[in-house]
């Protein structure tokens, strides 16, 4: 530095003066402040009606959804960070929810999507064991409300009219994560002794077991109404003062809402997911910095030793299972209630394997990289694809043409619309991802080491070490 | 006797890896175990820590029989060890890597953890506390926060045998220990040893290739070839004993018997 200084060095100068400038608190916080609001400014002027609508909705949104890893990246202190992001969460937001229902209804699916990817990080993340079918403790959870709550199908609930009052939801949200954690251990049990591949292999064919197990208990005793579905599943009661109170918010606000219960009612489900969210998020920071937690590392990095150290395998994986599938069994309570209709067709095997893609873009191990995780892989899935798919239709009844190319819209094939090749889109992202940036978006520090140590050739590894090297192995001669 | 093992066999297909094998250590005695590569020194190890089942015989210790409890029930019961490959959970931090070893010692309630009560905390601290001395012990203070996998070889050992510490065994197994130290490091870890029984009060068995740490430290002696105990006694006993020689120190200089640098691991 000392000799640099010497040398004419302007742009470096100034470029690392910026960014002392940048970091200072009050210059960052100011920053952060006009990016929310600039955000939220673009979401408001955007007018529905404009042809290009999906198109600068979907520039608009992202950024705006993102804001709260904006505000963690930032260096203001703790506290200022958590008041930021309650008031993104608690109070934006939902405003801009009433503003658009649509942007409502994306939160609350990445609220869902991010809870149960971070169910699903305590078992592949923490404990290191790789579940392809996760999916099924959050089907075991929302056919748990759908299956006493579905007024609409003769199951022999309603036969036997023993169906649920609609308050009884709350308390559905913990029988969910009782059977689903029942059955985390029931899966547990017979796995224990399975690792890696094959335990990939046994999950997956679990989480089938419970979708078929879901399309067919339709006979003898109609309990899930099969192929069909549940629907008419009910939702938690909508109170009075909450419609009143999404009212008096949009009059204040002068947003014009046409019918306010529909949207009090989406607002219900945003806070209970993000209260949800929030006690997940809670666990699982306490679970991994607890005796549980390092032993859940200590079995991910060798089970022989930890063994031996006196970590209970069976009982700790087990732990795992039934931690990881308890969020899930809540989640899907949640969903179940939300959607007021369940199939077996919510979760197949490309669901699990979506929200692992999550834990692995965001980041394996790591809480808010999980959580970014979940919001990218949800965001891409329900609203960029599929805006750009709208977004052409959108050209094509206006009978827009390419200026230059002289292509007309109305040709272009309906084969090659986004929509369509929305695996094809997600699947060359995850290659990508995976070829350059392996370790995930927000990658936590021990897997990242984990990642490198394995990237780390054997052979280069012992050069380093010869003494190492002509005594280690001494094992392997000596265990014949 | 602290640990009284009884006509001890385990086979792995036709191989008789340990055949027969009894031996008796004394509590607060640092005894050794030692045999050429393949007498099934580690198999014997593995069967006292519940790794492997053995096949038939008797594992008494503490007056407590061991057959058939878990690696992490014999942890608990009072039997710890270390690994010939260093087995260290290599991106865990060392105080870490102390701090598992701890596990068979806490309260690990899935509630406490949740709701966080005081005792909780207190307990945590405790953990945190009791691995730092532990490191402190072993001559690692320090370097509780570094990688385990970051540490030179010989601090790795150490690390290994503060993890092994950590559950407040009453006896301990090494496992080689000193494979791979140079003559100064060996003396430093034959300290250490020491200590392990004198300070702290722990019997300690070890399997040792080489003959000053052997000889320099143990009070007695066992031999193990082709799975079965050839010999047992004290240090002076088993240099002197002819089958011992022939066997395990065979074809190298069977003269010399001053036993220097040059017949240490074979």
């Amino acid at each position: 530095m000392a000799l640099n200084s010497s040398v004419p060095n302007q742009p470096a100068a100034s470029r690392s003066s910026f960014r002392n400038w940048i970091m200072q608190p009050r210059i960052a916080g100011t920053l952060i402040v006009a990016y929310i609001a600039l955000t939220v400014l673009v979401l408001i002027i955007l007018d529905r009606r404009t042809v290009l609508f999906p198109l600068w909705s979907t520039f608009a949104f992202p950024p705006f959804i993102l804001s709260p890893f904006v505000i963690l990246a930032s260096p203001l202190s703790n506290r200022a960070k958590a008041i930021l992001i309650g008031l993104m969460v608690l109070v934006v937001m939902p405003i801009i929810g009433i503003y658009d229902g649509a942007y409502l209804e994306l939160s609350i699916q990445i609220a869902i999507f991010a809870g149960l990817a971070l169910g699903l990080n305590i078992v592949v993340g923490f404990a290191g064991l790789l579940d392809l079918g996760y999916i099924a403790f959050f089907a075991v959870g929302a056919y748990t409300w759908a299956m006493v709550s579905s007024t609409n199908t003769a199951t022999v609930f309603v036969v036997a009219g023993l169906i649920a009052p609609a308050w009884a939801f709350y308390l559905f949200i913990f029988v969910g994560i009782a059977f689903a954690a029942l059955v985390g251990v029931l899966l547990g049990l017979p796995v224990l002794r399975l690792r890696g591949d094959y335990l990939a292999i046994v999950t997956l064919g679990f989480g089938e077991m419970i979708r078929v197990l879901a399309r067919n208990l339709d006979k003898p005793a109609n309990f899930t109404n099969g192929a069909q579905g549940l629907s008419g599943v009910l939702r938690p009661p909508l109170p009075g003062f909450w419609v009143g109170f999404t009212d008096s918010i949009a009059k204040s606000l002068n947003i014009p809402v046409a019918n306010v219960e529909p949207v009090a009612q989406q607002l219900l489900f945003y806070f209970i997911a993000i209260v949800l969210l929030g006690i997940i998020v809670v666990v699982a920071r306490r679970l991994d910095d607890s005796p549980i937690g390092r032993a859940w590392t200590a079995i991910r990095e060798d089970e022989v030793a930890a063994i031996a150290m006196g970590v209970p395998l069976v009982r700790m994986k087990l732990l795992a299972f039934a931690s990881g599938a308890a969020f899930a069994g809540a989640i899907g309570v949640l969903y179940a209630a939300k959607q007021t209709f369940v199939s077996p067709e919510s979760f197949s095997l490309i669901q699990s394997i979506s929200i692992l893609a999550m834990v692995i873009v965001g980041g394996l191990g790591g809480i808010r990289g999980v959580i970014l995780g979940a919001m990218i892989v949800t965001l891409l899935n329900l609203q960029i694809l599929k805006n750009v798919s709208l977004q052409i239709n959108a050209l094509r009844n206006i009978d827009y043409v390419v200026p230059l190319i002289n292509f007309h819209i109305r040709d272009w094939p309906s084969q090659l619309e986004p929509a369509k090749y929305e695996r094809l889109v997600f699947g060359a992202l995850l290659v990508l991802m995976m070829i350059f940036r392996p370790e995930g978006l927000l990658p936590e520090p021990r897997r990242l080491m984990e990642l490198r140590a394995h990237a780390e050739p054997e052979e280069l590894a012992r050069l380093d070490e010869p003494v190492i090297a002509a005594e280690i192995d001494p094992e392997h001669r000596n265990e014949g | 006797m602290l640990l009284e093992v009884k006509n001890l066999s385990k086979s792995f297909g036709g191989i008789k890896a340990v055949r027969d094998v009894s031996i008796g250590i004394d509590e607060g005695s640092i005894s050794a175990i030692i045999g050429p590569n393949g007498a099934g020194k580690t198999t014997f190890f593995n069967l006292l820590t519940g790794i492997y089942k053995p096949d038939t015989g008797e594992i008494n210790f503490g007056g407590r029989s061991l057959i058939g409890l878990r690696p992490d029930q014999v942890n608990a019961a009072g039997v710890t060890r270390t690994f010939q490959s260093i087995r260290l959970f290599s991106n865990m931090t060392v105080l870490e890597n102390v701090m598992v070893g701890m596990h068979s010692r806490l309260d690990v309630s899935v509630w406490k953890t949740l709701l966080r009560p005081p005792g909780f905390r207190r307990q945590e601290e405790h953990v945190r506390e009791k691995a730092r001395e532990l490191l402190q012990f072993a001559g690692l203070a320090g370097k509780g926060d570094e990688v385990s996998r970051n540490l030179p070889y010989g601090d790795q050992r150490r690390v290994e045998i503060a993890r092994a510490l950590a559950s407040d065994p009453k006896l301990i197994l090494l496992d080689e220990p000193t494979a791979g130290m140079n003559p100064n490091e060996s003396a430093d870890a034959m300290t250490l040893f020491r200590r392990v029984r004198d300070d702290l009060g722990i019997t300690v068995v070890l399997i040792e290739h080489d003959m000053r740490v052997v000889m320099g430290i143990s009070e007695h002696i066992s031999v193990l070839d082709y799975g079965e105990k050839l010999a047992e006694g004290t240090p002076e006993a088993i240099r002197n004993n002819t089958r011992v020689v022939e066997a395990y120190l065979g074809r190298r200089a069977l003269a010399d018997t001053a036993l220097d640098e040059e017949e240490t691991a074979s």
